[in-house]
């Protein structure tokens, strides 16, 4: 770390403007490029990954760094790691379905464990999450438990955002009855709905300093 | 075509550390068998077995399927070392055991015989 970066967090904790590490988690396909693409286009004017249909499009991790929030008097400098899809099998023959080839196919399947694994160490290095899930699904998968478990054993703080709130079958209440003691903000990344309920809670949970 | 369906008692597993735990879990898994574990295993065990399955998934091994009812209230001991244990957990191959359905007292599952 440089002179410049100790002098700039030291001023920061300060004036109570921290410089956070926050990532994004959650099962494939839950969205979470499109989160981190939101966040970084509205704060930072730039993009973080490119979204496909395809499952586990995100294989390595991502990131933009010193993203800064705002919100009246109070922000909040972010750098933001966008991970790929946690899931416990990876099945290449699904791959098929997408129109990949074989070879292809077997090649995304073995970069999309390596990026499970990265997602997972990640963990250790964070100071808050952004736990994703797919408001239009059961949110009872191992994934969302697994994460979920994992969070509160680091005692790391996080929010649960339940995407996809524009399309039908969505339940953003099913998510908050599931998780009764946790935040949860329903949202739609890809047309930006309740983004400024994500930006507020985000300030509000990622500013406190941690225990 | 049998699948042996295996009830691991608490004991089986108590003397064992961490990675011996899901070294066994994850052997018994590759061999097809369904493992029903009457201690479940704690978040941190979740995390580590779903990392130990992605080294070990192949063209013949897509990975596993895992389900547990984690604790709704903890004891003192858990929550001064931040233990999260499943109060219940289930893991097999992901050919072979499918979750169909699930919620916080119901996991509904079958048991696929062939691919």
């Amino acid at each position: 770390m440089g002179i410049f970066d100790k002098l700039s967090g030291w001023l920061l904790s300060i004036f109570g403007k921290r410089q956070v590490k926050i990532g994004i988690y959650g099962p494939p396909n839950a969205g979470k490029t499109t989160l981190a693409n939101r966040i970084a286009m509205d704060w930072a004017g730039t993009i973080v990954g490119e979204v496909s249909e395809i499952p586990h499009e995100t294989r390595k991790i991502q990131k933009k760094d010193r993203i800064v929030i705002k919100d009246g008097k109070a922000s909040l400098t972010i750098d933001l790691v966008d991970t790929p899809g946690i899931a416990t099998k990876i099945d290449y023959h699904d791959f098929l379905e997408y129109g990949l080839t074989e070879e292809e196919a077997k090649k995304r399947a073995k970069e999309a464990t390596e990026g499970v694994i990265e997602a997972i160490k990640w963990l250790d290095n964070l100071d808050g999450v952004i736990l994703l899930m797919d408001s239009t699904k059961n949110p009872f998968t191992q994934v969302n438990i697994t994460i979920l478990g994992n969070l509160e054993a680091r005692e790391l703080p996080f929010i649960i955002a339940a995407n996809k709130i524009d399309l039908n079958g969505s339940t953003p209440a099913t998510l908050k009855s599931a998780f009764p003691k946790h935040e949860v903000v329903p949202i739609s990344a890809l047309n930006g709905i309740n983004m400024d309920l994500l930006y507020e809670a985000m300030l509000r949970k990622f500013r406190k300093k941690r225990k | 075509m049998e699948v042996k369906v295996n009830f691991v008692s608490e004991e089986k597993l108590n003397g064992l550390t961490m990675e011996e735990k899901l070294e066994f879990i994850l052997k018994e898994v590759k061999k097809g068998q369904i493992l029903v574990l009457e201690r479940g295993l704690t978040a941190e065990e979740q995390a580590k077995l779903i990392e130990m399955t992605m080294k070990k998934v192949n063209d013949k091994f897509a990975g596993i399927e895992m389900e547990s009812y984690m604790a709704e209230k903890q004891n003192f001991w858990q929550k001064l070392f931040g233990k999260s244990r499943a109060r219940m957990t289930i893991v097999g191959p992901a050919d072979k055991l499918k979750t169909i359905y699930k919620d916080k007292e119901i996991i509904k599952a079958v048991i696929v015989s062939e691919r």
